[in-house]
């Protein structure tokens, strides 16, 4: 067969969305912050809101997001997307605004801004990577961290009676009136990929309904700061973070699932 | 007609935002400042103008709400008391460093710490020379009546969009809580049209992407980036604003701002009916700062003083502005404590005939 015969159209199985920049990603190969990039800009294009749609980095790996999702972009200070967001949303009521943050971001400086986006039920979206550490900074222990993880902030492994257990923020802000869809997902395999792309669409269509929140979190790895190969961190992540981290729905409809 | 009423300078400062077409408002309460947010919620401006007011989480919230809103291109600010600006530096920073449009209020009471909720002026250095983190400045407006709390906003906005740069109106408890006659400016229409050249108002297909950010890793970038800033800040010395009194006779100078220059208005008046040729300059603006107007008086009096109601910090800036021509003093209670005309005249008369 040509080569002509087989880049027909109909013979087209998957292509890189145009709304993925040429930019080269700075994450570290085998991270899962690429993907996570790649599919919200999959669903911006299919839903058509490429000029409706704001987006708002947060400080950590993805500081450089804006680099490469093609949307207008606010990078935010560290911890503050959700009040940046909010703002942006309360004057542009029909534009689309998502956050993306990570962990540290989301989980420990930004803990108020992620509360009371949440409970006052900004028609935001907020992505949350979740590797369990600090990446950019060099691996240092986040407030997902494991028991016993070790990170170079604690080197013999997290000590639960004196640095505080591992918190489920997911979990906590469900609790919240203004949450409405929350949902816990992974992009490891292509099967969570094909999940994670639906909950990321549904996230989005609810923030068209202005329902309030909806809010994901995406349980990653990171092979770097866990010092693993791609494929042991992803083992890793499925026998130690999933059990501690549970895939699925946490809230749907503004209804708690295990409520 | 002049629509003419009786208010506190906080609630001027209220109603000529909503006045000027303000977009958005988001502030957290905090003594002596609260009445801005609640003579806002008092009105419904949503309903008024459309103007959103948002009671943000805490300060930090809310100066990440005005760099989030800043950064759609429309109008935009937020109002606090000392502690409160003191959070918000880091926020203040990236708004400076992103180069966006905002206004910013700072009711100053007395610190340092909790301090108390009494007037000072001793956040000139914070406001002035940066406050928060890297080379940048504010354009710092000083008003010194209720008429000007109101004026400023307006003028405030005209400013930090001239520039891209947050303009910060640093008032004082005294002028936040007093009440005076205020003449209200006209409503103006809030703005519809954005720069799309840097706003973020959505990526349509004619324009690349526009991103807001302080961000550049590239030390090379950085470095031409706080060359742009800082031929920016001496730009704005065009737009110095400042007020005599009684000076082409003058042989004693003092140099006074907001509240305090309201006092030393009347010290004049006391010291020319004891024959003593006082006059009084008072900036308007105290960055840019009236430097070179400073530096020509220090040629026409004998001596200088700085009346802050701090330990002395503005003296820092006549000092350079006079570069050692005349001597230059300060006087200033600090801590809260307000000094009195009476006050002020007896350090001038120890100055004004001993002094030098």
């Amino acid at each position: 067969m040509e080569l002509k015969e087989i880049t027909r159209p109909e013979n087209l199985v998957y292509r890189r969305t145009p709304l993925m920049t040429d930019a080269t990603l700075s994450y570290c190969p085998g991270c899962g912050h690429g993907t996570v990039h790649r599919l919200i800009m999959e669903v911006v294009e299919e839903m058509g809101i490429q000029e409706d749609t704001i987006g708002i980095a947060p400080v950590g790996c993805s500081v450089l997001a804006y680099d490469f999702m093609d949307v207008d972009f606010s990078q935010a200070a560290h911890g503050r997307a959700p009040a940046v967001a909010t703002a942006i949303k309360r004057l542009w009521p029909n534009k689309f605004v998502f956050t993306y943050q990570g962990d540290g971001d989301l989980a420990a400086i930004g803990t108020a801004e992620t509360i009371h986006a949440c409970n006052r039920g900004e028609n935001i979206t907020i992505f949350f990577v979740n590797n369990g550490i600090y990446g950019m900074t060099g691996g240092q222990m986040a407030p997902t961290t494991l028991e016993g993880m070790k990170s170079s902030t604690s080197p013999y492994g997290r000590n639960n009676k004196t640095m505080g257990p591992p918190y489920k923020i997911t979990e906590l802000i469900a609790q919240l009136d203004g949450t409405h869809y929350v949902t816990r997902q992974a992009v490891h395999k292509p099967g969570p990929v094909r999940k994670a792309k639906k909950a990321i669409r549904k996230a989005l269509e609810v923030q068209k309904e202005k329902k309030g929140i909806s809010f994901i979190e995406f349980v990653s790895n990171c092979n770097s700061g866990w010092k693993m190969t791609p494929v042991d961190s992803n083992i890793w992540m499925e026998e130690h973070m999933f059990p501690f981290y549970p895939m699925g729905d946490i809230k749907v409809d503004g209804k708690l699932v295990n409520g | 007609m002049k629509e003419l009423a009786l208010m506190k300078g906080n609630e001027a400062i209220a109603e000529a935002a909503i006045r000027a077409g303000v977009d958005g408002y988001f502030g957290y309460p905090i003594t002596p400042q609260s009445e801005v947010m609640e003579y806002l919620m008092l009105q419904k401006p949503e309903e008024r103008t459309g103007m959103v007011v948002l009671q943000a989480e805490s300060e930090v919230a809310s100066i990440n709400m005005v760099y989030g809103a800043a950064g759609t291109g429309k109008k935009v600010m937020t109002s606090s008391s000392s502690p409160g600006i003191s959070l918000m530096q880091e926020g203040i920073s990236y708004i400076a460093g992103a180069e966006l449009p905002c206004l910013i209020v700072n009711v100053v009471r007395g610190g340092p710490g909790l301090g108390t909720i009494q007037p000072s002026q001793a956040d000139y250095f914070q406001s002035t020379k940066g406050g928060g983190h890297g080379d940048y400045r504010l354009i710092v407006l000083a008003p010194a009546s209720v008429q000007e709390m109101a004026d400023f906003v307006d003028l405030g906005f005209e400013l930090a969009f001239k520039y891209r740069n947050p303009a910060l109106i640093l008032s004082d408890g005294l002028i936040g809580q007093m009440m005076e006659k205020v003449e209200l400016p006209p409503q103006k229409e809030r703005v519809t049209e954005f720069d799309q050249s840097w706003a973020i108002t959505g990526k349509t297909k004619e324009r690349e992407r526009n991103i807001i950010t302080s961000l550049n890793l590239d030390p090379d970038l950085q470095y031409e980036h706080n060359l742009k800033l800082q031929a920016k800040y001496k730009s704005m010395e065009q737009d110095v604003m400042f007020e005599k009194f009684a000076c082409d006779d003058a042989e004693f100078l003092m140099v006074a701002y907001g509240s305090s220059a309201r006092i030393c208005q009347k010290v004049v008046e006391l010291a020319r009916g004891r024959g003593k040729k006082v006059g009084l300059l008072r900036p308007q603006t105290l960055f840019p700062f009236p430097t070179e107007e400073i530096a020509r008086m220090a040629r026409k009096v004998k001596g200088m003083m700085a009346v802050e109601l701090s330990a002395g910090q503005m003296v820092e800036d006549v000092k350079l502005a006079v570069n050692g021509r005349v001597p230059v003093n300060h006087y200033g209670m600090a801590g809260g404590k307000i000094h009195s005309p009476d006050d002020v005249l007896k350090a001038v008369e120890e100055k004004y005939i001993g002094g030098y």
